[in-house]
């Protein structure tokens, strides 16, 4: 049963006009419209895959640090983990949740990059 | 503040040596800096230029760039060095109503990175770049520390400049965080300062399909410190243009870089002082990128273009966590 547009279905409209109108612009306003499109783009991913990106980012975090709390919480605690020094590359498990997580931000942001040591 | 930058180049066409300008436009890309091409005429054959100003306010706290005074003297003082570059025209005056900028001759070329790495008209030149831009930076690595003013910053001054920036943020990135400290725990052995040229990379030099780099450009990042900055930078794997397989640039070796360095006459550099300023390299751009997107979140500017920009910090994280996992 259709009974409203979705977000991402929303965005891809508009996405989808701003391709079509690409060809009449200045090579400024093509530039800025491309840029444009992979804005909707990363929005339209984020509604998809940010939930289910964000709990797993949660999960992994708790288990490093041994505590509970939000994202940003986690997110704080580590970071003032690794400025005392407290913790580093060295430390098991952290480079591993640290590469789990951001591989899952890159699959929002840019799909398509390609990271160094990556063939 | 808007600027008609036709009418203002129209205005200065006889002090260039012609009577009119043509076809004036700008050019994609540059965030901070805008180019523009346009078309000198009245003055014997049309001759094409280039202008390059300051879009934005230099912000002296917060941004390092080079005036554009000393941009020009160091365009000048490279190719006496023997490096490839757009020669001189015109430092602007407040009086040609162009803000701060300058105008050069125009080189035929491909700026963009991703012809550089994937275009077939490049195929035949491509495996010749990575030594290319080692002998070019050797060169560049040359000019006296006297020839114009600049900045100095070694690997811990990068460090605690870009920590303040990244700390000014309230940003909160694991990653980031990491790597500061680990690269700050691993600070290379100094050696003697050169001029760098401050953003050598691909997608900052024009490429001709036969001879390779036709021109560097856009100097306004230059600044004197560690000869291995420009050769890290330019291994940064955000301008590898999707052939992370080809660490120089996307199109070379670092093998063949830094051969080319030495025989250019640059002194012998190993190749994990290159990977930790490459490393170095993907934080500030990260942190840059940050900082871009603070300019939008902040009011300060309104382009799409801006806070877009802070979705590349993403790609910044995910490079230095594999160069940490890798044993940098």
């Amino acid at each position: 049963m259709i009974e409203h547009p979705r977000a991402d279905e929303l965005i891809e409209a508009v996405a989808g006009w701003v391709e079509s109108i690409r060809p009449q612009l200045n090579p400024r306003d093509a530039f800025l419209s491309r840029v444009a499109v992979n804005a909707l783009n990363a929005v339209k991913r984020e509604l998809v895959q940010g939930p289910a990106a964000e709990a797993a980012a949660v999960a992994r975090l708790s288990a490093l640090l041994g505590v509970e709390g939000d994202i940003k919480a986690l997110n704080a605690e580590l970071c003032e983990r690794l400025r005392r020094g407290e913790m580093g590359v060295e430390t098991p498990g952290l480079v591993a949740a640290l590469k789990a997580g951001i591989e899952d931000q890159i699959a929002i942001d840019q799909p398509s990059y390609v990271s160094v040591g990556s063939r | 503040m808007e600027v008609d930058i036709p009418s203002a180049l129209a205005a200065l066409a006889p002090k260039l040596g012609g009577t009119g300008v043509e076809k004036a436009q700008r050019l994609t890309g540059g965030a901070s800096m805008e180019t523009w091409a346009f078309t000198l005429v009245g003055g014997g054959e049309p001759q094409p230029l280039i202008l390059r100003r300051r879009a934005v306010p230099m912000d002296p706290e917060t941004s390092r760039s080079a005036s554009m005074a000393a941009e020009a003297a160091l365009i000048h003082a490279a190719g006496h060095a023997g490096a490839p570059v757009a020669p001189l025209v015109r430092l602007c005056e407040p009086e040609d109503g162009l803000g701060e900028g300058h105008i050069t001759g125009f080189i035929a070329g491909e700026t963009l990175g991703r012809k550089i790495v994937a275009d077939p008209r490049f195929d035949g030149v491509r495996p010749h770049l990575a030594r290319q831009c080692g002998q070019i930076l050797a060169r560049i690595h040359t000019i006296p520390l006297g020839a114009t003013p600049l900045t100095t910053a070694d690997a811990r001054g990068e460090l605690d400049r870009y920590e303040a920036i990244y700390r000014s943020s309230g940003a909160e990135r694991p990653i980031l965080e990491l790597a500061l400290q680990h690269l700050r725990r691993n600070l290379p052995p100094p050696l003697p300062n050169v001029v760098l040229h401050g953003d050598f990379r691909n997608g900052n030099m024009m490429f001709d399909p036969d001879r390779g780099v036709a021109a560097v450009l856009d100097w306004e990042l230059a600044h004197v410190g560690d000869p291995a900055e420009d050769l890290g930078w330019l291994c940064v794997n955000s301008w590898r243009f999707g052939r992370a397989d080809r660490p120089v640039g996307g199109f070379g070796d670092y093998q063949d870089l830094l051969e080319g360095y030495i025989e250019a006459g640059g002194v012998e550099i190993p190749l994990s002082r290159v990977l930790f300023w490459q490393a170095l390299g993907s934080l500030k751009w990260g942190i840059m990128c940050l900082m871009m997107y603070s300019s939008y979140a902040t009011g300060a500017t309104n382009s799409v273009e801006r806070p877009m920009i802070g979705r590349r910090v993403s790609e910044t994280e995910i490079d230095l966590v594999n160069l940490l996992e890798a044993g940098l």
